[in-house]
């Protein structure tokens, strides 16, 4: 799949500006985008899921075009068919994991029910060894386990692309290295492209098959650098 | 005691009224409120908080102005409509649909506001259209503090007494609600009648501050 970003974005707050100037091409299965915190890269994955609107530019995502502010071509959200994976899962609380998980297979004004059956919901129960917790709510869980849900109701409803914002950081380091293992073996076995960013060096040695470094919200000549970068400041 | 129980009737029936009327006006003015960015929305906010610091004579008042046969909106509706709501229920509900009003769209602007705007967007990329995001996301994570202010008004509601005298008036069996029976018993010397009607509106507060209690915001808030 290839992906091209090409936008322009500036935020201001107060005196103080940010500008987000980022130029990438690439036809990677795993795309990591690393930067520190505060180089852009958040936005940059909110943009391609349509979350953030840049002032402007083009994103495209295989042959669909998600964002192109010449042709005036803005998909909202809802009709990018990517998944999300926010930092802190933002499951919902008030559902039940099952519920979570069915959430983005049901249309229309009602959650699943508690007890809903659909045959996707009870096969991504079962990759993630969540059957016995189907009836938990999210703060019934470990970390392990929200992020396992979580990445069960991102891929339930079939992604074209599977976006994962910095998945690990709020995990400890030993689980960190077990869920890295899962995600690892889960993508080979589904082979959706993913694009995931992040400021841990150890995902770019597990996922990093192109590599883009982000500083400052532009891109980097050398990602390489961006650590020894950060570690100067 | 048969005045009691009419002037109770009567009482719920207006207090219902003002309180559905309430949860569809506050939780959409709260929803804009708490979502929508344009000019002039602190201006907004005061004065539908108005009425919960103004006098209630002083608002049934502008109610005259607006509603009686000669007020712009009074007079349009007499002779489009043949609607009067002067000495009316129906008038005793806009009077304590406005006064009990603040209740309600406070406490829904805040709980609204409260909702993390990242599981609206969790929701939006899973493919869920806005309105459903507001009736699966938005609205359940929001809905005990809205239930809350909706208890609050409603007891509001039931003890609405100046603005509902002076739109309404005071009609036994018509327009004479609980707490305006209980000034009329006192006036006119019926001690008895008047403690009664007390003992009875008393039990409803109490009854009505209790469940709103045992929605606040807990542990399980979310459920």
């Amino acid at each position: 799949m290839e992906l091209e970003i090409d936008i322009r974005k500036t935020l201001r707050s107060g005196k103080r500006s940010f500008h987000l100037d980022v130029r990438l091409r690439s036809s990677g299965q795993r795309i990591v985008i690393y930067g520190p915190s505060g180089s852009g890269k958040s936005l940059t994955l909110k943009a391609v899921a349509g979350l953030m609107r840049p002032d402007s530019g083009r994103i495209r995502l295989g042959e669909r075009i998600l964002f192109d502010s010449r042709a005036g071509i803005d998909l909202a959200p809802q009709a990018r068919q990517v998944a999300y994976l926010f930092q802190d899962y933002a499951l919902f609380p008030h559902l039940t994991v099952r519920q979570n998980i069915g959430f983005g297979l049901a249309a229309g004004w009602l959650n699943p029910r508690r007890d809903m059956r659909h045959e996707a919901v009870d096969y991504w129960l079962g990759a993630f060894h969540l059957e016995h917790l189907a009836h938990q709510f999210p703060d019934e869980l470990s970390g392990g386990q929200r992020q396992r849900t979580a990445l069960a109701r991102a891929l339930a409803s079939r992604p074209q692309a599977l976006l994962l914002d910095e998945p690990f950081a709020a995990l400890d380091s030993a689980l960190r290295a077990r869920m890295r293992a899962e995600l690892d073996a889960l993508q080979r076995r589904l082979g959706v492209p993913m694009i995931l960013i992040t400021h841990d060096e150890d995902d770019v040695a597990a996922f990093g098959e192109h590599v883009i470094g982000l500083r400052g919200g532009q891109v980097v000549a050398e990602p390489a650098a961006c650590q020894a970068v950060e570690m100067a400041d | 005691m048969d005045m009691a129980w009419s002037a109770l009737g009567l009482s719920l029936k207006v207090a219902g009224w003002a309180t559905a009327l309430n949860l569809l006006l506050g939780v959409g003015v709260g929803f804009l409120l708490a979502r929508a960015r344009f000019p002039g929305r602190d201006l907004l906010d005061s004065l539908l908080t108005l009425p919960m610091v103004m006098p209630p004579t002083v608002l049934g008042y502008y109610l005259l102005v607006v509603l009686g046969r000669r007020g712009w909106l009074g007079s349009w509706l007499q002779e489009s409509f043949g609607i009067n709501l002067i000495f009316t229920w129906q008038g005793a509900v806009i009077a304590a649909t406005i006064v009990a009003f603040p209740l309600v769209f406070k406490p829904a602007r805040a709980a609204f506001e409260a909702v993390d705007g990242q599981l609206e967007q969790a929701a939006r990329v899973l493919g869920v259209a806005e309105i459903g995001i507001f009736f699966r996301v938005t609205l359940p994570l929001a809905w005990r503090g809205i239930l809350a202010g909706v208890l609050l008004a409603f007891a509001r509601a039931l003890g609405e007494f100046g603005a509902t005298l002076m739109i309404a008036g005071s009609i036994p069996g018509k327009t004479q609600t609980l707490s305006v029976a209980v000034y009329e018993a006192v006036q006119a010397g019926q001690d008895e009648v008047a403690s009664t009607l007390v003992l009875v509106t008393s039990a409803v507060c109490i009854a009505v501050l209790m469940a709103a209690g045992r929605l606040a915001p807990g542990r399980i808030a979310n459920r």
